[in-house]
């Protein structure tokens, strides 16, 4: 197990320097000159020129890459255009309220699609069945966008139950400890803070977590119908054990399985839908930051989120991949 | 008839599906004593193995149901009890072990788990205790060095190791009865006969009962007491194993008796008997296996046999038998 | 006689071709879901076309004193802020969408399937080339890959054509791998590589038609995903430019109006949520009828 930890670990790296290649070659060759945008529309000729010589964009496009990546690897990812602050101070400072958002949506997406999955194909046919396979296609199909400005219509404006946006009333930010507010507030056992925090991400949560928590759903569904016809699951049944035993002990632990690859894939889903979802409640994570950064051609900062989203969905997707391992015991650790 | 064990009295289990009512077990009726094998035998469709889940009232619902009858295990009607009460019956006194061993395993635990996980149930051992009891149990089972094999996967097993892991999980309760549905169906010959005898042996020892599901006459003739033969949910013939083999009273058992290859005949080719199962949508009015009898007359395809007693122990449902008609 | 014989073996050939499209259309018009969306996409379809004459304002515009108005009698769906009828812009939007969404798939599918099936075909280096490409491309979340891209090409609608059939054609590429690598030992396939057919005819001719039931299914469900990043595209001011109608762009600029006119963000939304649906449910349908063997 240890030496297919590592070996996954080590096939990272051609990945993670392909991500930055290609981001690199895909700007370097389509973006306007970076030293013309810096110095603004009255720079002289001559001042870009020099600029860009200081900027060493007259080498070669491979000496500007090698340069660029041990750069990288060094933690400089340049500095925002916009703001002048070091890019990776940046992402730093956002990354944060995207990994709360994020683990709130998945978190959501996870409980409630299993339960939804599970409830449904017990009761396949069923009017529980019926309505919650409507509700996984509506999922599906709407823009979780769309799905989050309704709901502001609808409890923020109309109810008044829920904040509009942001992500805690202003002052009431806990003791900078993880950087996520919920764990902050608990820790520091702020509560004021934990209802406030909690009430800002329910919508935004949701909504970023209802199209993969359609996709579970269905999946969990399909795959359950299936192993209860399993003939292991009538064994489980002839020992004298209860249905709910049957169902969750032995049922779901199998079904689980490709469930979990599933909510894997969902990690990309929800790292493009929180860039959307951000917009939407002004959730001031990296996904709003990329956004502003491309409205306003600042493309050391679009450069550096895109290389820093992609290298935490990569590394998302390992740890799936190995908790895929541990879940199955048939898979063969080569 | 004292140490009578299981009596199983005109049951009847139907399938209600969209096309219509499938009775898959129609009035069937059989008892067993204890420390008895008795052997029920048809081929697929017969309702075999769906009498043997009416037993464990396992049959899937819907679509099926048992409709009508009555089955009494040690004095008490299983068919009254309560789904709590039936639990505390499967796997604690009447177990089954099934069909395929490849996948009766569930495959994401071990099979220590899964043989501990009865004996947690039903004997509330703790689960150390109950895991060196499902050593001990495979040890039973004659798995080598069994300390090591009840940490493995299923997966890790070949499928006559696995049908040792069933047979050890089935009697780690020391069940009063044990329903082999085809236990050894799908192994290989040589495993076939090594599981057959690891049955018989821990019937030996425990005392247990069996009724072993199979369509398979030479598995019954290796260790049967008693038949009771099936064709289209009914029971056509029963008898001590001896005597069936000796003189087939149905046409439909000599039909299966002439179909067991034989090594001291040297046949061109196997006897088969003619046409397929009915649609049990739409069984012929009168005895169900008219249409394939090489003997069968007029009348046998209007009226129903019933199933008579000819001789002490000798139970025949047909026509052509004398007094079969009754 | 023996050309009445031969006669009769041609038509029964002929019926043998006919019949799995009869069958299969035999099978997806049982599916009522379907063929509800079917007949949706089908008038949509026609709306988009005839847009022009059916909306009842112009969607561009629009008259200034009527901005902001609630749907009534003389606005079906209201009108925004620039006093535009909502309704005749959701018409013009279906163009839009309609468009993008197929133009994206067809150059996704057309690109996939040449790249896939080279890599499938040949296998060896130039597979392990490809495909790594289309891993490396896979390990990014597509609609921000697509971000990522408009920021690159500049914003406007034929740039997000362009940027959604690139972040969705590796995803085609690799299920017309998969099935080439599956029909390419089939005896057939030999057969007519040992009679020296060139490999680009094998290819189209011989394994490409054998491969189409699981790209068509996929090429259906892909449109949704098109026309949703597209909406997704324009909400974020990157796709579809004002004053153009477009359903996300729509939603984009309604934004700002939501306390006082919400139903400038309601209608384009159920426009997309349906038009979608519509596309998911025929692909399913497709699915199940041209292989009813994946049907749960």
């Amino acid at each position: 197990m240890l030496r297919y930890v590592i070996k996954r670990i080590l096939l990272l790296i051609p990945v993670l320097l392909g991500i930055s290649f290609f981001v690199f070659m895909v700007l370097h060759l389509f973006t306007t000159d970076p030293a013309a945008l810096m110095l603004g529309q009255h720079a002289t000729n001559e001042q870009v020129a020099a600029l860009r010589e200081e900027l060493g964009l007259n080498d070669p496009v491979w000496v500007q890459f090698f340069r660029f990546l041990s750069d990288l690897v060094q933690g400089d990812f340049g500095r925002s255009l916009m703001t002048r602050a070091p890019v990776l101070d940046e992402i730093f400072s956002r990354f944060p309220a995207t990994v709360e958002l994020a683990l709130a949506a998945i978190f959501i997406a996870a409980i409630v699609g299993i339960t939804v999955g599970v409830v449904s194909a017990v009761k396949q046919y069923s009017v529980f069945d019926y309505f919650s396979m409507i509700g996984a296609l509506l999922g599906v199909s709407m823009p979780i966008f769309w799905l989050g400005l309704m709901m502001i219509v609808l409890f923020s404006l109309k109810l008044h139950w829920l904040p509009v946006s942001g992500r805690i009333d202003i002052g009431m930010e806990p003791v900078h400890i993880t950087g996520l507010y919920i764990m902050d507030s608990i820790l520091t056992r702020d509560w004021e803070s934990l209802k406030s925090a909690l009430l800002h991400i329910i919508m935004p949560a949701t909504a970023l977590a209802s199209y993969s928590m359609a996709i579970i759903a269905r999946m969990t569904r399909s795959t359950m119908l299936e192993v209860i016809r399993q003939d292991y699951i009538r064994t489980a049944r002839a020992k004298g054990l209860k249905e709910t035993v049957v169902t969750y002990r032995h049922a779901l632990r199998n079904a689980l399985i490709p469930v979990i690859t599933v909510i894997g894939l969902q990690m990309g889903v929800l790292m493009g839908g929180a860039v959307l979802t951000e917009t939407v409640f002004s959730w001031p994570g990296i996904g709003s930051r990329l956004v502003d950064a491309i409205l306003a051609s600042d493309y050391p900062m679009v450069q550096g989120s895109i290389i820093f989203i992609a290298t935490v969905f990569v590394v998302v997707n390992l740890v799936v991949d190995l908790l895929y391992a541990w879940l199955d015991p048939r898979i063969k650790y080569s | 008839m004292d140490n009578l064990l299981l009596n199983v009295e005109d049951l009847k289990t139907h399938f209600f599906l969209d096309d219509g009512v499938v009775p898959a077990v129609d009035g069937v009726s059989f008892h067993l004593r204890k420390g008895e094998t008795l052997a029920v035998v048809g081929e697929s469709g017969s309702g075999k193995s769906i009498t043997s889940l009416s037993i464990m009232r396992l049959v899937p619902a819907p679509p099926g149901r048992i409709v009508g009858g009555r089955i009494t295990f040690a004095g008490e009607d299983l068919l009254a009890k309560s789904e709590k009460e039936m639990r505390d019956v499967r796997g604690n006194r009447i177990s089954m072990i099934f069909q395929e061993p490849m996948t009766s395993l569930n495959p994401v635990y071990r099979v220590g788990d899964q043989i501990a996980e009865s004996l947690v149930l039903h004997k509330r051992m703790k689960k150390k205790e109950a895991l060196e009891q499902a050593v001990e149990m495979l040890r039973l089972t004659g798995i080598p060095s069994p300390e090591k094999r009840v940490r493995d996967f299923p997966h890790q097993m070949s499928g006559g190791m696995r049908q040792r892991v069933m047979i050890a999980m089935a009697l780690c309760c020391q069940p009063e009865l044990l329903i082999a549905d085809e236990p050894t169906t799908a192994l290989d010959v040589t495993i076939q006969a090594q599981i057959l005898e690891l049955m018989q042996e821990l019937q030996r020892q425990m005392n247990t009962s069996i009724i072993l599901i199979t369509h398979d006459l030479a598995v019954v003739a290796e260790v049967a007491d008693r038949a009771v033969v099936m064709y289209c949910g009914k029971v056509v013939e029963e008898a001590p194993v001896a005597e069936l083999f000796e003189n087939p009273l149905h046409p439909y058992t000599r039909g299966l008796l002439n179909s067991i290859p034989r090594l001291d005949e040297n046949v061109d080719r196997l006897f088969m008997i003619d046409g397929v199962v009915p649609n049990m949508l739409r069984l012929p009015p009168g005895c169900a296996f008219a249409p394939r009898c090489p003997e069968a007359r007029e009348h046998c395809r209007e009226t129903a046999p019933r199933l008579t007693r000819v001789a002490p122990g000798r139970l025949v449902s047909c026509l052509l038998v004398e007094g079969g008609a009754a | 006689m023996a050309e009445l014989a031969k006669a009769t073996v041609e038509t029964a050939e002929i019926d043998e071709l006919h019949s799995p499209l009869r069958e299969f259309w035999r099978r997806l018009s049982k599916n009522k879901l379907a063929m509800v969306s079917l007949v949706f996409l089908l008038g949509l379809t026609l709306v988009a076309l005839f847009a022009p004459y059916i909306a009842p304002y112009d969607p561009i515009n629009g008259i200034m004193e009527e901005s902001l108005q609630a749907p009534n009698a003389k606005h079906l769906l209201g009108t925004d802020e620039l006093g535009r009828d909502i309704l005749s812009r959701i018409i013009f939007g279906a163009r839009i969408s309609l468009r993008v969404g197929l133009l994206a798939v067809a150059i996704a599918l057309s690109v996939g399937t040449v790249l896939g099936s080279i890599a499938g075909y040949y296998g060896g280096k130039i597979d392990l080339i490809i495909m790594r490409f289309m891993d490396i491309m896979l390990s990014f979340p597509s609609l921000l890959l697509a971000i990522a891209f408009m920021a690159v090409l500049g914003r406007g609608v034929e740039n997000a054509v362009i940027a959604i059939s690139i972040v969705t054609m590796p995803e085609y590429a690799r299920i017309v791998r998969g099935s080439v690598l599956s029909v390419k030992e089939n005896e057939y396939v030999q057969a007519a590589r040992a009679i020296g057919n060139r490999d680009a005819a094998i290819i189209f001719k011989h394994i490409l038609p054998n491969v189409m039931a699981p790209i068509i299914v996929r090429g259906t469900l892909g449109i949704s995903t098109a026309i949703l990043e597209t909406a997704a595209l324009g909400f974020l001011g990157l796709g579809v430019q004002p004053p153009d109608a477009e359903w996300g762009t729509m939603l984009g600029s309604g934004r700002g109006y939501l306390f006082n006119a919400p139903h400038l963000v309601y209608f384009p939304g159920i426009a997309i949520t349906l038009t979608v649906m519509a596309f998911n449910l025929l692909g399913d349908g497709l699915r199940d009828a041209l292989d009813p063997r994946l049907r749960q």
